[in-house]
C-alpha cells in the first residue's frame, strides 16, 4: 500500500477506471496536458491518450452538454468542473437534462455521468471558488452527491461514482486535498455510495457530518473526551441520498444529535438531517437536535473566512448545549 | 491564425459588411416552382422527390389534425408545424437511419419520420413516459424544452461519434430566438474545435413566440454566426425543399468526410401560434405578414414543380391526406390503451435503483394506488 493525498487517491482512481472501462472518458478545462488546476488528471493524458483524456474549451454548460450527448453514445463521461462555485453555468446541464435523462426517457437512456469539482473554504480563494453548494445539488432527484473526507474514500467513492450508471456529483474540499495521507491500497476497491461511516463510537452524543468538518468534529470529540463526554462521529460520505439507518441507529443510542456542515445554515443537508431525526426518532431524543453551520451570508471575503467557517470549537460548543439541555 | 500584419487596416466596419455579404441566401425552387438554380439540384430520383412530397402533405395533415385533438384535450402539450414542412422533413430526408436527431420541442415531423411510432409521440405529448421509450435502432433525443440545450449535447453526440468511428452525423434544430442563447454558441463552438461530425439547423421563422428576429441580434443574418465559431454557415429558402436537401446533403458530405460541423439558417414561417397554450399571433403578426409568408408556401411549390413533371396528382395527394387520417386515428387509438399512468412509475426511473427515501415513499404510494 501506499501513501497517499487525496489528490493522489483522486488520480489513482481515475486511471484504475480508465484502465477498467474504455468507455471512461476524462475532460474539462485544463485537464490535459496541464493535468489539470490541482493536478487530479497529471499523467492521464500522456498515459490514455488525448482521446480518453481532453481539454475543453472554455465553457461550463458545453462540458455537461458534451457529457450528457456522449452519453447518449454509450460513453461514461466524467467531466470536471474546474470549481463548483462555476456550477451555475453548468446546471441546466446537470439538473435539467443529466439528472432527468433517465425520467424522461422512460428507462430507456441513462447519464452514468461523474462532474468531479473542487470546493470548500480554508484556501482564501476568490469569490465564486469555495462555495459549499451541496445543498443545492441534493435537491435535485435523479443525481447523487458525494463528498469525501478522506483519501481512501475519495478514491473508493470516486470509482464507485464512475461506475454508477447516474449521474453522480462528486465534490472534492480543496483544504482536504493534500492536508494529509493515508494509505491507500493500489488497483481497485469500491466504497458503496450511500453509506455512511461511523467514525468514532460513542454513546452521549452523535454528531452527524461530512467533508472537511469530519476533521473538525473528530477533533472536537476528542476534546469532549477529556472532559468526559463520548462522541460518535458519522461521515455521510454521500449527501444524497444520505444513510438514514445508521443515523437512526445512532441517535437512538445516544439520544442526542448534532448535525455540523461547512455551508450556511439556511435549507442545507444538515436541515435534512434534523428533519429526518424528528421524523423517525423523536421518541429517542433527550434534547432538540441542533446544527452547525456558516451564517446565512455569500461565502466569505478570504478576510473574514477563517471567522466565518464552522470549526472543532462550535462543535463542542453546540455539543455541550443538547449534552446539558 | 490570419497573418498580413503590414497590410491590416483598421476597418471593422468593412470586415463586417465583407462578412455579411458572403452569405446570400440559397434557392433552388422559387414561389412558382420554377427551378432557378440548376446547378444546385440535388440529385434526387423521382421516387425519392414524390416521398419527400408525402411526408410533406402527410405532415400538414398531422399537423391540423393535432390541434384539433389538442382543442378536444386529447393531446396535450402541441407547437404547431404548419410552415416549416420543407425545412423539418427536408432537411431529415437528407439523413441515414443511423444519423442522430436531437430536437426542439417543434421538432416532431422530423423524430417521427426517423422512427418514433406516432403513437408515441402522441403519448409524449399528452405527457406519459412511455413516449420517452424510444425504439431500439431509432437514433433520436426526445425534443428539448430548454432552448439550446439540445446544442450543447448535440456536440457530445457527434464527438462520440468520432471517437467510435462511426459513418454518421449528429443534427439539432433550433429556432432564431435561440441563436442568442449561450449554448448555442458553446455548441458551435464544442463542435467546431473537435471538428465532430455535426449539423445544426436553425429555423428562422421569423419570430421567438412574440419577439422579431431583428431584436434578437444585429446580426444580418443567423447563419454568419458560424463565422465567429469558425465553421461554414448557410442560409437557404427554408420554404424551398430542394435548397433545404441540398444544404443538408452536403453538410453531411463534409462531416462524414471528418470536416467538422455546419450551421444552417432555414428561413421559414410557422403559420399557427407558437404553442397551442393560449398564445396569440395576432398580437405580434400582421395578416400582411403572414399572406406574404403564405405565398411562399413549401407544398404549393413542391406541388406545382412535382405537377408539371408529371409526378404528383390530386389523387396521389387525397391518398396521402387519407393515409395520414387513418393512421393518426389509429395511434390515438394505441395512445388511448397505454396503462395510466401512476406515481410509483414515475419513482421507478429516477435512478437505476431507488435510494432508501424514495423506496419508502414507493410503498405508501403504492398503497394508495391499490385503493
Amino acid at each position: 500500500m501506499a501513501q497517499m493525498t487525496m489528490i493522489q487517491a483522486i488520480t489513482d482512481a481515475l486511471r484504475v477506471e480508465l484502465s477498467n472501462d474504455p468507455n471512461v472518458l476524462v475532460f474539462g478545462e485544463d485537464v490535459g496536458v496541464n493535468g489539470g488546476v490541482f493536478r487530479a488528471t497529471e499523467g492521464l493524458q500522456k498515459e490514455f491518450g488525448e482521446d480518453r483524456v481532453f481539454d475543453t474549451p472554455l465553457a461550463e454548460s458545453g462540458i455537461g452538454g458534451l457529457a450528457v450527448g456522449l452519453s447518449l453514445q454509450g460513453f461514461r463521461p466524467v467531466p470536471e468542473i474546474q470549481f463548483f462555485g462555476f456550477v451555475y453555468e453548468v446546471m441546466d446541464s446537470i439538473s435539467g437534462q443529466a439528472a432527468r435523462l433517465r425520467y424522461r426517457t422512460g428507462g430507456k437512456f441513462n447519464a452514468p455521468i461523474t462532474f468531479r469539482s473542487p470546493f470548500g473554504g480554508g484556501v482564501h480563494t476568490p469569490d465564486m471558488h469555495a462555495d459549499s453548494l451541496e445543498g443545492l445539488m441534493a435537491q435535485q432527484p435523479g443525481v447523487k452527491v458525494v463528498i469525501p473526507s478522506t483519501p481512501y474514500d475519495a478514491k473508493g467513492l470516486l470509482i464507485s461514482s464512475i461506475r454508477d450508471n447516474d449521474p453522480v456529483i462528486f465534490l472534492e474540499h480543496m483544504k482536504l486535498y493534500r492536508s494529509f495521507r493515508q494509505e491507500v491500497p493500489e488497483g481497485e476497491y469500491t466504497i458503496p455510495l450511500g453509506k455512511a461511516e461511523v467514525k468514532r463510537e460513542g454513546t452521549d452524543v452523535t454528531i452527524v457530518t461530512y467533508g472537511a468538518m469530519v476533521h473538525e468534529s473528530l477533533k472536537a470529540a476528542e476534546e469532549l473526551e477529556k472532559e468526559g463526554h463520548s462522541a460518535e462521529v458519522i461521515d455521510l460520505r454521500t449527501v444524497s441520498p444520505i444513510d438514514i439507518e445508521t443515523i437512526i441507529a445512532s441517535v437512538e443510542k445516544t439520544g442526542r444529535a448534532i448535525v455540523v456542515q461547512e455551508a450556511q445554515k439556511q435549507a442545507g443537508i444538515a436541515a435534512n438531517v434534523v428533519a429526518e431525526i424528528n421524523d423517525r426518532a423523536i421518541l429517542s431524543l433527550e434534547a432538540p437536535v441542533l446544527r452547525v453551520a456558516a451564517p446565512d451570508t455569500v461565502f466569505a471575503f478570504p478576510q473574514a473566512e477563517a471567522a466565518w467557517l464552522p470549526n472543532y470549537k462550535d462543535v463542542i460548543e453546540t455539543a455541550k448545549k443538547v449534552l446539558n439541555f | 491564425m490570419v497573418s498580413k500584419t503590414q497590410n491590416a487596416k483598421l476597418d471593422a466596419k468593412k470586415t463586417l459588411e465583407v462578412v455579411e455579404e458572403q452569405f446570400q441566401t440559397l434557392q433552388i425552387l422559387n414561389e412558382v416552382g420554377e427551378v432557378v438554380n440548376e446547378a444546385a439540384m440535388p440529385d434526387l430520383t423521382d421516387e425519392q422527390l414524390q416521398e419527400l412530397m408525402r411526408r410533406m402533405v402527410y405532415s400538414r395533415i398531422l399537423d391540423q389534425r393535432s390541434i384539433s385533438l389538442n382543442r378536444q384535450g386529447r393531446l396535450g402539450f402541441y407547437a404547431p408545424t404548419a410552415g416549416q414542412e420543407a425545412s423539418q422533413l427536408a432537411s431529415q430526408f437528407a439523413l441515414e437511419k443511423e444519423d442522430f436527431i436531437l430536437p426542439g420541442y417543434r421538432d416532431v415531423p422530423q423524430i417521427i419520420w426517423h422512427g418514433l411510432p406516432l403513437y408515441q409521440a402522441f403519448l409524449w405529448s399528452r405527457g406519459h413516459f412511455e413516449g420517452g421509450q424510444i425504439p431500439d435502432g431509432v437514433n433520436i433525443a426526445i425534443p428539448q424544452i430548454i432552448i439550446g440545450a439540445q446544442y450543447v449535447q448535440t456536440a457530445g453526440v457527434a464527438l462520440g461519434m468520432k471517437k467510435r468511428g462511426a459513418k454518421s452525423v449528429a443534427i439539432t434544430y433550433t429556432g432564431d430566438g435561440g441563436t442568442s442563447q449561450g449554448d448555442f454558441y458553446e455548441g458551435i463552438n464544442f463542435a467546431g474545435a473537435y471538428k465532430a461530425p455535426a449539423i445544426f439547423i436553425v429555423q428562422n421563422n421569423r419570430f421567438a413566440i412574440s419577439t422579431p428576429v431583428d431584436k434578437q441580434s444585429a446580426a444580418k443574418t443567423l447563419a454568419q454566426k458560424a463565422v465567429a465559431a469558425g465553421i461554414p454557415g448557410v442560409q437557404v429558402d427554408g420554404m424551398d425543399p430542394l435548397a433545404v436537401y441540398a444544404a443538408v446533403h452536403e453538410a453531411r458530405e463534409r462531416a462524414l468526410n471528418g470536416e467538422g460541423p455546419t450551421l444552417i439558417e432555414t428561413l421559414t414561417y410557422r403559420y399557427g401560434p407558437h404553442t397551442m397554450a393560449g398564445d396569440d399571433p395576432t398580437r405580434y403578426r400582421t395578416a400582411d405578414l403572414d399572406n406574404e409568408w403564405e405565398k411562399k408556401d413549401p407544398l404549393v411549390r413542391f406541388r406545382k414543380f412535382l405537377e408539371k413533371k408529371g409526378l404528383w396528382t390530386e389523387e396521389k395527394e387525397n391518398e396521402v391526406i387519407e393515409q395520414a387520417k387513418e393512421d393518426i386515428k389509429e395511434a390515438i387509438k394505441k395512445a388511448d390503451a397505454a396503462p395510466k399512468q401512476k406515481v410509483t412509475d414515475l419513482m421507478s426511473i429516477m435512478y437505476e435503483e431507488m435510494p432508501q427515501n424514495l423506496k419508502e415513499q414507493y410503498e405508501i404510494y403504492k398503497e394508495k394506488e391499490s385503493k
